[in-house]
Parts: C-alpha cells; structure tokens; sequence
C-alpha cells in the first residue's frame, strides 16, 4: 500500500516577542515535533524561533508514496525546521509485472515579511531500484529571509544509487529568483555522471541564503576548493553549489560556508 | 520555413561569437575530467540534456511569442553563476547585432531597446530564429547543436584530439539532439499557456562552479 500524507506547519508571533505554532500537524511517515530552539536569530528582531524536527517514523519514502510538507511562515514569525535524520528513498511497490511507480515528496515554504525560515533538513539518500522526484517550491515576501539547505547522497556507502529528480524554486516578490533541477542516477538522461554534470561525485548539495540585505551588497563570487562555489544571484540570494566524495566531505564544506555567511 | 535560413543561423561562421566559447570544456580539460573524445561524449551529452535543454527550451519559447522579458528574468534564475550569467548576456548581444543586421524586425528591435546590454542568448535567439520565419524547433534544435559543437570544437583544440573523432561524437549524439529539442518544444507550448516557470530548470553543478574558477585565469584560449 502506497502512503499519501500531507504534514503541515504554520508559524506566527506568539505576541510576546517568540513564535508559535497554531498549527503542526503531523501525517504518515511524516512525523513533527516541536523541539528547543537554539538561539534567536541575529539581527531580525523576531526574537527566539520556533523550531520543529522531523522525525521519520518509519522509513519513507518508497515508490509510490506522495509526500508533502508544507510550513507557512507569517509575518514577523521565526521557524527553524530540521530533521532527526537522513531521508531514505526506498524502490517501490511493484503491481503485477510492470515497473515499480516513482515516489514523490513535495515541499511548499512561505514567508512572510520580515518572516525567518531555517529549512535545514537532513540529507535525502537515494538507494538501489529508487525513484523519487522531489520539488520544493518557496515563495518569499520582499523582506523575508531564508536559509535553505539541500543534499543530495547517491547511494548508502558503496552502493550504486537509484534515480532521484529535484528541483528547487524559489520566488521572491512573485518574482523567480532561483530555479534548478539536478535528474541523476541510472534513470535519469545520459551524461548525468560525466564532465559537465557531477563528474563521479556522490554527494551533491546546495545552500541558499536569501536577505533583502543582499540587493544592495551581494557577496562575491567565490571557490570553496575545487568543487564548491558561492555565487551571488541575479536578485537578492547567495547560492552556495558543492560536490563532494560524500556525505560527510558535503556536509563540511556547506556548515562552513553557513557560519562564514551567517553572522 | 526555409531550410536555408536554418543553416545560415547555426553555421558555426555565423557572426555572432560563438566560436570563442568552449562551453565550460577548458575548464573540465584543466581538472582533468576532458581528456578524450570518451570523455567528450559523457561531457556533451550531459551538457546536451541541462542547459542544452534549459537553453533549448527558451529559445523556442521566444519563437512562440511568450514575453522576452519575462524569459530573462526567468533564464537569470536558472542561472546561478554570475560569471555564466555575463556570458549568456554578451553572447545574446552579439547574437542581437548579427540577428538585426541579418533579419531585422520589432521583436529584435524591442528586446534589444528593453536589454542594451544584451539578453541571455538563447531568447535573443529565438527572436531572430523568428524573424527569419524559423519555427520553434528550428530554434531548440540550432541550441541544442550549439551547446555540443562548441565544445567538440573545444576540445580539438585544446586536446589535440582528432578532428574525425570529435565529429564522430557530434553525429552520435544526434538521436539524443532531436529528442531533445522535441522535448524543449512541448514545454515551450505549455509556457505559452502558464508562463516560464513551466519551461525546464536543468542545471549542470560542474558547469557552475568550474564558470567562475575559470573566469579568474589570467591566461585561457576561450571566454568561457
């Protein structure tokens, strides 16, 4: 049996200077908790946020599945959301003797002015026979501010990975402001693992920062070694794209681009 | 259409400054992922299937008549790296002066009074490939051929790989280049109806970080 599950967060000033959550609500595999929230976010004045962990509670998503998070973020609100663990794309139901069906996992992020979303999931592991198409849409208000980050594993250690298709984009005062899909894996067009694509990497990740700040003082464009960059975007953002060997060698080169650019 | 007038538009002598653009291929020579017409195969064919078909996908929009300016916005967008973004911007440019000269009308015109400074090519392309009575899949298709050619031609240079292997790898990519350009027509079509965010977001993650490394040599063959 295939899951169809939608978890839902909505984020607003509690009216004391915080954030609450009127609604978190959690659905199949995806489970929602409210944890402790580290630290207020700097310079926003949207004092401490409010933080929510996702908790896989059991493994998802197989083919099949449609999944769906969606977190609204109201004005003048701080969420951080991030994940207990990594996401496992698993191969799917097969039905008689046709091909197993792809899973899909859609996120839907918005923010609202002077809102802080912190979208800071684990990483999605594409295993051996999976398919999942993911899309994760965000739509900012002009003063809103994002930090979002992306990874990407192709297979558990030693593995050849499954199919995995992700697009992320985002629009900022209706207005697009980054929009990019990675197809990789055995399903995906040829040259995916080639020269021009991701050349033999494993692990592929992205970091988005997005600050109205940014429209009058982007960052410079940058190498972080030999395969990761931070870019500034045509409008207010700083993208940081990297390919790594692994998991871990990602993870290390996104945590320190995040605390070099988040001050 | 007029078959002649395709050919004039992707002959690789059209003047439109293409010739000096490797296609990220220096840069993939330099890291030693390029290193022979193998390589050059895996390179062009993922290259032909993201910003080929992203590229592609604009193009023919631009000949459908979907809005040029809300295409740039949207390629700019697609386009993280700002170093790419230059490119496109200065090739569109050149493509817009050697366009009006060769096959002047009022979508040129206006674009290129709305975007001085150059639009991303592949829509300043599809204008021209519509001012030249060209249709949608003529424009995804001269892309498409544009985005392996370049760096095939690349790589004869800066490898000193056979010039008959390299056209050997162009040839058997065509099956892929025509699949292709069907594909970035249908979603051309549906741009029509609900705008350019249905049109691909393909990207190509070597091809963005390698763009700004290379574009702080101090010393290279091609612009990009």
């Amino acid at each position: 049996m295939s899951v169809h599950a939608t978890a839902r967060i909505t984020a607003a000033p509690d009216g004391r200077g915080g954030t609450a959550l009127p609604v978190l609500e959690s659905d199949g595999p995806l489970a929602l908790r409210r944890t402790r929230a580290a630290a207020a976010v700097p310079g926003t004045g949207t004092g401490l946020p409010a933080r929510v962990t996702v908790v896989g509670a059991m493994s998802a998503p197989l083919g099949g599945d449609r999944l769906a998070l969606e977190a609204v973020v109201r004005d003048g609100a701080a969420l951080t959301v991030d994940a207990a663990a990594a996401m496992i794309a698993l191969p799917g139901h097969r039905t008689g003797d046709g091909p197993a069906d792809h899973a899909g996992y859609d996120m839907r992020l918005t923010v609202g002015e002077s809102g802080v979303l912190h979208w800071l999931p684990e990483q999605l592991i594409s295993v051996t026979g999976s398919d999942l198409r993911t899309h994760t849409r965000v739509e900012l208000s002009p003063t809103a501010r994002l930090v979002l980050r992306e990874e990407l594993i192709l297979g558990r250690h030693g593995e050849a990975p499954g199919t995995v298709t992700s697009r992320l984009t985002v629009h900022r005062a209706g207005r697009p402001l980054l929009d990019q899909q990675l197809a990789l894996g055995p399903g995906a067009s040829g040259g995916w693992d080639g020269g021009a694509v991701i050349g033999g990497h494993r692990a592929v990740g992205q970091l988005l920062l997005v600050r109205p700040e940014f429209e009058e003082k982007p960052v410079a464009p940058r190498l972080l070694g030999d395969t990761a960059v931070l870019t500034p975007l045509a409008g207010p953002g700083a993208l940081v794209t990297a390919l790594a060997p692994d998991a871990r060698a990602l993870r290390r080169v996104l945590d320190d681009a995040l605390a070099e650019l988040y001050r | 259409m007029s078959r002649a007038a395709l050919l004039v538009l992707a002959d690789g002598r059209f003047p439109a400054g293409g010739h000096a653009h490797s296609g990220g291929a220096e840069a993939a020579v330099r890291a030693g992922r390029l290193t022979d017409a193998r390589d050059l195969a895996a390179f062009c064919r993922g290259r032909l299937h993201t910003t080929g078909l992203t590229s592609a996908a604009f193009a023919a929009a631009a000949v459908l008549g979907v809005d040029p300016l809300a295409l740039d916005e949207a390629a700019d967008a697609r386009t993280p790296s700002p170093a790419l973004r230059a490119t496109a911007r200065k090739l569109g440019r050149q493509m817009m002066r050697a366009a009006r000269a060769t096959w002047p009308g009022p979508g040129l015109d206006a674009l290129a009074a709305a975007r001085p400074r150059g639009a991303h090519q592949p829509i300043v392309l599809g204008l021209a490939a519509r001012s030249a009575g060209l249709g949608p899949e003529d424009a995804a298709h001269c892309v498409l051929y544009e985005t392996v050619s370049g760096p095939a031609t690349a790589a004869v240079r800066l490898l000193s790989l056979d010039p008959f292997d390299a056209t050997g790898v162009l040839a058997r990519l065509a099956p892929d280049i025509d699949k292709t350009a069907r594909h970035a027509v249908a979603t051309a079509h549906r741009a029509v109806r609900k705008g350019p965010g249905a049109l691909p977001a393909a990207s190509a993650p070597l091809l963005d970080i390698t763009a700004e490394a290379h574009a702080a040599w101090a010393v290279r063959l091609f612009a990009s």
